[in-house]
């Protein structure tokens, strides 16, 4: 591994955003479940869910939103992928790839990582972003989310991961699947002092996400309709020839096969993970309650 | 001498028939074994054989993926791809090797993990998760060996190990050269470029620091002298075990923690990515 690490970096410097990958707030944004149109502004305000109650796929800066306001701190925003295994075929180079997907988000790599607050109460976070090559878990997404659950268990503060991948990196090849260790070795030292792991499955979570962190969190989280599996849907029809049934693999599957602790609508994810958090973290019963309490 | 062999006539040696299979190491290796059997929640899963042996008078856990060789072994032994149970039955037996001081031998063997409906019902992706976990953890040590294909999170759930070992012609991949086509390409007839393109040799693995050594076969693969082969990989593996059950138990954990910590190819930059968009406003 010593020796990737000399090998003269290659400049990954995403690009600059242009006024026209802004999408104005008047345009109409077509549900891809039900194909109903939509003011851009009045999906935003409804958390990008349609009225037909699809939960449309956030970015990782929208999901920043469901901290206290100001309170999200980046940590490791300046790590960036390298090409370990020079990944270059005739249909595929990764480096270009990197560059691209560098260019359409404003990140280095599929995953943010840092810290924040929930109605006051502190967290370690990473969430996913994926439209950088499918949310997939390459070095640096494993990296970011072993660092937030080392200062998670530092600090002794409970890590919060919210999540959409389609698995591990491919371009990075067993170096990606490395990663899955290496989180889990994380999580357990989190785990030894008794700070609990919170993940969100928001769609979709498959193979290399949830065979690693995910599906081994202390609560799990999904939002509803969310695709959620190890492996994908098409390689099992393969496998076996006949088409799944349709609800296969959703977050309501999942609950129905004991596999996730519970479903929450965005709107109420905020609350969700406030009470969560004060039941783990907070032993004094004289704490205040938090808003809108049930 | 031997003629250069390409990463995809390692995946045809990796996947013969007749390549030594881990009964065969217990076979060749044991002086006395009893496979144990079971989850104890579903089912025996037998693509996944475990049990309690002793190797040069040393009693050991082993625990590996098992593929047939003919196609009524392999419909029993399902390719040796383990469902769920089968990672159960392993992490049960890791517990179990804990308990009782057993140090941890894991053969490592199979194209990945069963991709069906019911494997994923019964939580495939949990069942590999939780093996990791856990063996994260295991206070004994552990050692994986590559005997043939390392398939991916199939194998991983097995290969969290305090020492890394694969033969000459195995091979090691995020997933199967003809998968790896499939989700890069859409294309599984360019499994023999994948193979080439993702670095899953033996020797690939031992330059990324991933693999600890490396152990020679035979010219045309293990399959030529089984005999030679397994008592070769036993050797390699007594002695690691004998190192490592050395060492305290928390130095032993401290160590396999970092073993993994380091694993990854990123670079620090001076500036700090700035993502697209604006936060939502949750309410």
């Amino acid at each position: 591994m010593k020796e990737l690490f000399r090998r003269a970096p290659k400049a990954f410097t995403p690009g600059e955003q242009t006024p026209d990958q802004q999408t104005p707030d008047n345009m109409w944004v077509k549900c891809p479940s039900c194909g109903e149109l939509t003011y851009v502004k009045q999906l935003r305000d409804n958390l990008k869910v349609c009225r037909c109650g699809n939960h449309m796929r956030l970015s990782a800066v929208e999901w920043t939103g469901l901290f206290d306001s100001d309170t999200f701190v980046e940590h490791d925003g300046n790590i960036t992928p390298l090409d370990p295994l020079n990944f270059v075929s005739p249909k595929d180079n990764y480096a270009q790839k990197l560059r691209e997907s560098q260019h359409s988000t404003g990140l280095y790599d599929a995953m943010i990582g840092g810290e924040a607050s929930l109605m006051g109460q502190p967290l370690q976070v990473t969430i996913t972003e994926f439209e950088f090559i499918g949310g997939s878990m390459g070095s640096v997404f494993g990296e970011k989310i072993a660092r937030a659950a080392e200062r998670a268990y530092e600090l002794r503060v409970p890590l919060l991961t919210i999540n959409a991948s389609g698995g591990a990196r491919m371009h990075e090849g067993v170096i990606s699947l490395m990663q899955l260790p290496k989180v889990n070795l994380a999580l357990a030292r989190l785990g030894s002092v008794g700070m609990p792991h919170i993940a969100v499955m928001t769609d979709p979570c498959y193979g290399g996400v949830l065979a690693s962190y995910a599906s081994v969190a202390d609560i799990i989280i999904a939002e509803p309709g969310a695709r959620i599996g190890f492996a994908g849907r098409r390689v099992i029809e393969q496998t076996i020839r006949q088409k799944l049934p349709a609800n296969f693999q959703s977050a309501e599957f999942l609950l129905e096969h004991g596999m996730i602790d519970m479903i929450v609508p965005r709107n109420e994810m905020r609350l969700t993970l406030a009470r969560l958090l004060r039941l783990y973290t907070t032993r004094d019963t004289s704490a205040a309650p938090i808003a809108a309490d049930v | 001498m031997k003629t250069a062999l390409t990463a995809w006539d390692k995946v045809q040696i990796s996947r013969n028939v007749q390549r030594p299979r881990t009964l065969d190491y217990v076979r060749i290796l044991c002086d006395d074994f009893f496979e144990f059997h079971g989850d104890r929640r579903y089912a025996d899963d037998a693509a996944i054989v475990a049990g309690v042996g002793r190797i040069m008078g040393r009693s050991v856990m082993i625990v590996g993926h098992q593929k047939g060789r003919d196609t009524r072994e392999n419909m029993k032994r399902n390719f040796g791809m383990p469902k769920p149970d089968g990672y159960r039955k392993a992490l049960r037996l890791f517990h179990h090797a804990e308990k009782f001081a057993l140090p941890v031998i894991c053969l490592i063997d199979t194209p990945g993990a069963d991709p069906s409906m019911e494997s994923e019902s019964r939580g495939q992706g949990n069942a590999i998760a939780e093996n990791i976990l856990v063996m994260a953890q295991l206070r004994t040590p552990l050692v994986s060996f590559v005997i043939g294909e390392g398939g991916s999170g199939g194998a991983l759930a097995i290969g969290v190990t305090d020492r890394i070992f694969m033969l000459e012609h195995s091979i090691y991949s995020v997933a199967a050269p003809e998968a790896s086509a499939a989700i890069l390409w859409r294309d599984s007839s360019k499994a023999a470029d994948a193979a080439k393109t993702m670095r899953i040799t033996a020797q690939d693995l031992h330059e990324m620091g991933i693999v600890d050594a490396i152990v020679p076969e035979p010219e045309g693969g293990a399959h030529l002298d089984p005999e030679n082969t397994v008592r070769k990989v036993g050797d390699l593996i007594m002695n690691s075990l004998e190192e490592l059950s050395a060492i305290p138990t928390q130095t032993l954990l401290d160590q396999r923690y970092q073993k993994y910590r380091v694993i990854g190819a990123f670079d620090t930059l001076t500036t700090n990515q700035h993502g697209n968009g604006e936060p939502l406003v949750f309410p």
